[in-house]
């Protein structure tokens, strides 16, 4: 998707579909389940020595219901609204699946419409796995549960299509500098291929390569070697330079 | 695969470098948030356009270079450094507890009272049923509890030698926030979901007190309820109010796309809906502490519900910001600003 932006250059957004969202879902029940069972039992053992249930006329037991029953319990619900409001948009789940929570004009969302997106989950919930949820993303042109429709609120993927790679590690602009925006492209390429050329091919097409980045010093003869120079060549082009 | 980026007679990449590198220092400093300079600032602003160009300039020569992505990843951090939704001072929540509050409350007047009949009726609905044909307490009661009544005595009395006013309490106030919320959202079918909440909790007050009274207790129910009741209750009301409010705005959204009415309902609905949780939890630990405890009697836990209730009512109507500064005048929102005389 495409947001207009004030210089008529557009921001281009992928959005997340059910995929995306059901496998970063799945993560953070998976993390909030185990972290809430572990604040339970652990706490408990703390207490008391042992993982039990004390009656209401023991010593302090105020205390340890509240620590106990309480805390996993605003663990286990405030998951997701913490985590989305903190992380501006991602949870450790959405985090490894790639994605994160935006407004429809691709900014960081602010508390209410979090909270919004995260109360219609009652809805989105039913009337089990998520099944509204689902078909609502199915069905809506931006692939949207009604949460989000609610809140204002899009999924878009946070990458690239690079992978996992943040921003600002694809180019180094030292390297762009000194070796320009060809060259640069080129050798990043080929270490991006590397592992699927034959060894011959690596070898060759390596030299050739640091033939054009380094003409004063010959190419190893070893195709790993070969690699580490490149590498240490746009990593130290910084270096160099000064 | 990336593909190689042609080097453009008119446009030389490498003389953007030094920029990029300025750029990339002014992304982190304003994605910091911490204070930055108006000099950091307007560098960013002068650096937004010309990335911009650089973008537009990659995309023409080769839309899935690795330079092209580069430059798309800081356009949008730039972008969203930007253009971030400002922060929410105290001001801001000052002024939303003064004038936007006791104004979202305003337009919801006429569903809180409508709604707030209907619970009504739904409850007497329910106390004629039971009285009718006490054979239907069982719809509204569990077993457990109908023996107890039975026996002479209401489930609650020596409910704290069960489990402690804590868990009590947090059991209460989780399954109250939950009925509310559920009675605002459901309001999404058109408010049919929320007249079936709206309308299960009238029948079972109704019916309980019906069946409480066949067995000489209502008193004794009406002095554990007392307490919290009034706040619960009307918050139950009020919830039901906005889910007929989400209802409505996709029922009817006017001028608006239905999608965008919803938008709008729903977050003058949480608005709203935000501090009467914050009530709602209140009213689950007098629940929790004083409703089951035979240590109150009744004028003290009918002071404590009636004083609650105020409590409520004169925050969610702001009336105490003219106590506190003496210079309250409720804006309706959307109002035109006054004009100046003369």
């Amino acid at each position: 998707m495409k947001i207009k932006t004030a210089t008529g250059v557009d921001l281009n957004f992928r959005v997340a579909g059910p995929g995306a969202r059901s496998y970063a879902y799945c993560i953070d029940l998976h993390i909030r389940v185990l972290f809430a069972l572990t604040l339970f039992f652990g706490l408990s053992f703390l207490w008391s020595g042992a993982v039990r249930v004390p009656d209401s006329t023991s010593e302090g037991s105020e205390l340890f219901w509240y620590l106990v029953f309480a805390l996993p319990l605003a663990v286990y619900f405030l998951y997701h609204p913490v985590f989305e409001l903190l992380a501006k948009g991602r949870t450790p789940g959405k985090r490894i699946a790639g994605v994160r929570i935006v407004t429809q004009d691709a900014q960081v969302s602010g508390a209410l419409p979090i909270l919004i997106r995260n109360v219609l989950r009652i809805v989105d919930s039913l009337p089990f796995v998520y099944l509204v949820g689902l078909l609502t993303t199915y069905f809506t042109r931006d692939s949207v549960r009604l949460g989000d429709v609610a809140a204002g609120t899009l999924l878009v993927y946070d990458g690239d299509e690079y992978g996992k790679r943040k921003s600002g590690e694809l180019i180094s602009p030292e390297a762009l500098d000194r070796y320009g925006v060809e060259l640069t492209e080129i050798a990043q390429d080929l270490l991006d291929r590397w592992n699927q050329l034959e060894v011959s091919q690596r070898q060759e097409m390596g030299a050739k390569l640091l033939a054009r980045l380094t003409p004063d010093t010959p190419a190893p003869d070893e195709s790993e070697a070969v690699r580490g120079r490149i590498r240490d060549v746009l990593a130290g082009a910084h270096a160099n330079r000064d | 695969m990336a593909s190689s980026l042609p080097q453009a007679a008119s446009y030389r990449w490498e003389q953007r470098v030094f920029r990029w590198r300025e750029l990339i220092a002014s992304i982190e400093a304003l994605e910091d948030r911490k204070p930055v300079t108006p000099d950091e600032l307007r560098q960013a602003m002068q650096l937004y356009p010309e990335l911009a160009r650089d973008l537009a300039s990659a995309r023409q020569a080769a839309p899935s270079s690795r330079l092209t992505v580069e430059l798309e990843g800081y356009y949008q951090r730039l972008h969203r450094a930007l253009f971030r939704t400002p922060r929410i001072r105290l001001n801001d929540t000052l002024s939303f507890l003064r004038n936007e509050l006791p104004a979202l409350a305003r337009g919801l007047r006429l569903q809180i009272l409508s709604l707030g009949l209907a619970f009504v009726f739904f409850a007497l609905a329910g106390w004629w049923l039971v009285s009718a044909f006490p054979e239907l307490a069982s719809l509204f009661a569990s077993d457990e509890m109908i023996e107890t009544v039975e026996g002479g005595k209401l489930w609650t009395s020596g409910l704290l030698n069960v489990m402690p006013s804590s868990v009590l309490s947090v059991e209460i106030f989780t399954n109250n926030v939950m009925v509310a919320l559920f009675a605002m959202c459901l309001g999404v079918l058109y408010g049919l979901g929320t007249l079936y909440i709206l309308a299960l909790n009238g029948l079972m007050l109704g019916g309980i007190f019906a069946f409480t009274a066949q067995h000489g207790l209502a008193d004794d129910l009406f002095e554990f309820v007392i307490a919290h009741g009034v706040v619960e209750l009307s918050i139950i009301v009020i919830a039901s109010a906005i889910g007929f409010s989400i209802g409505e705005s996709l029922a009817r959204p006017g001028e608006l796309r239905r999608s965008e009415s919803f938008r709008r309902a729903v977050q003058r609905g949480m608005k709203l809906m935000l501090p009467c949780l914050v009530f709602l939890i209140g009213a689950g630990f007098i629940e929790g502490y004083i409703s089951p405890d035979p240590a109150f009697g009744l004028w003290t836990r009918v002071l404590v519900g009636i004083g609650y209730f105020l409590i409520f009512l004169v925050f969610l109507n702001g009336w105490y910001w003219s106590v506190l500064t003496n210079a309250y005048v409720p804006k309706p929102l959307g109002s035109p600003a006054p004009r100046p005389r003369g």
